[in-house]
């Protein structure tokens, strides 16, 4: 059908000439859009097509590769930690890095930090004694690869990586507090690892899918606070592994302790190559492999 | 709220365009949102629309086509359609999904002109 007016005819067929002006046919009907676009815009004289077929995000996936090599070749492995904000993804991190510290398996540990305003979490961090930088975001609602590239450069786990040999680096990059804009931005990590805590409620994996479906690994943080919340952990794991059937998970609280040795188990040695399961994902709990089955099926 | 960023980068994509393929201004941006890409098209409508002024895509129409999502089931093998990744199999009612196409956000084509 003819798009401008709708008479039946194939553009390009029974319509002669130029786009713009409008050209009688043999039956003296005017028709526009025959031009190489096949449609016409009032008052131009011609329109073209240009075929683009280009991703978007391709500029961030071509420096999120860019940064995945550059790790690689400082043998360094990247994880994005995701999560709404006050979930204790900084409380998790400092806690994680001592316990690396006190553990018998030496890595180094540098964590690139992401908020809107405020250098809180970095100094939190450098606290620790592990290297800090914090990206400020302005209004920005998530990190891109640029961001975590120029923050990479600027670490001294960079500068040091090209004096020494450092596999067994892990960087954390803890992104800007929010379940919906960090899942579409490849950063060049290994792994996303979304940390949920009890007291947001078991519904978030529904309620955000992407962000499930784009994490390898679910933290349930703050299990110290379950007997004052009503957290159903079965059902949220059922509802994580319903919109990732290979979302590993574990249970954590970074202030007491709990799950940390399932944690770091996780994390260690770093795997650069990613951590993504091509089986059914399982779960974790005080240091036993936990049957995703049982605990998704809670007797009635 | 990233459809800003998004929007940015159309944006930027469509004047890189503009200056290598020799066109003044945009009367159609032609763009592809897939059901999983993480994108709300009319939150992605609103942001260019904010943002196209004193470019190539200003006074253009812009056309948001959404496509379905797809997924592979790992319990039956089929290949279904889904809108989002909370979705069952239509064929066997399992959870059990890979997402395979739908997840991504395209600039499709330009409608140029000269004037």
């Amino acid at each position: 059908m003819c798009i401008v007016c709708g008479c039946g005819a194939e553009p390009n067929s029974g319509h002669a000439g130029a786009a713009g002006a409008g050209v009688k046919d043999s039956n003296g009907d005017l028709h526009y859009g025959t031009g190489a676009a096949g449609s016409s815009v009032p008052g131009l004289s011609q329109a073209r097509v240009i075929h683009m077929e280009a991703d978007v995000l391709a500029e961030n996936k071509r420096l999120a590769s860019r940064n995945r090599a550059h790790f690689a070749a400082h043998g360094v492995t990247a994880l994005n930690l995701v999560s709404s904000p006050g979930s204790g993804k900084t409380t998790l991190l400092c806690a994680s890095i001592n316990a690396l510290k006190a553990s018998s398996r030496a890595v180094s540990v540098a964590v690139i930090e992401g908020d809107q305003q405020t250098s809180v979490d970095a100094e939190r961090i450098r606290a620790t004694g592990a290297p800090a930088i914090q990206i400020n975001t302005g209004r920005g609602c998530h990190l891109d690869a640029q961001m975590v590239g120029e923050a990479f450069a600027r670490l001294d786990m960079h500068s040091a990586a090209h004096q020494r040999d450092a596999s067994g680096a892990i960087l954390f990059i803890e992104n800007v507090g929010n379940l919906v804009c960090p899942a579409l931005w490849d950063l060049g990590e290994a792994a996303k690892v979304v940390v949920l805590s009890v007291t947001e409620g078991e519904d978030k994996p529904l309620k955000y899918p992407d962000m499930f479906a784009a994490a390898s690994l679910m933290i349930i943080n703050k299990i110290d606070l379950m007997p004052y919340v009503t957290f159903d952990v079965a059902r949220c794991i059922q509802y994580a592994q319903r919109v990732n059937p290979l979302i590993e998970v574990i249970l954590v609280s970074a202030t007491r302790g709990d799950g940390m040795v399932d944690w770091l188990d996780w994390l260690l040695p770093p795997r650069a190559a990613g951590y993504r399961r091509t089986k059914p994902g399982r779960a974790r709990h005080a240091g036993a492999l936990v049957p995703l089955a049982r605990i998704a099926n809670p007797t009635p | 709220m990233h459809e800003l960023a998004l929007a940015t980068g159309i944006v930027r994509m469509v004047e890189a365009a503009a200056s290598r393929e020799h066109f003044l201004r945009v009367a159609q941006l032609r763009l592809e949102v897939g059901a999983l890409a993480g994108v709300e098209p009319e939150a992605l409508r609103f942001a260019l629309t904010a943002m196209v002024g004193g470019t190539c895509l200003a006074g253009g129409e812009i056309t948001i086509d959404e496509t379905p999502g797809l997924a592979r089931c790992l319990s039956c093998d089929a290949s279904v359609e889904i809108t989002s990744y909370i979705d069952a199999c239509s064929r066997c009612g399992s959870y059990a999904l890979q997402a395979t196409g739908g997840t991504g956000l395209r600039i499709v084509d330009l409608l140029v002109v000269n004037e």
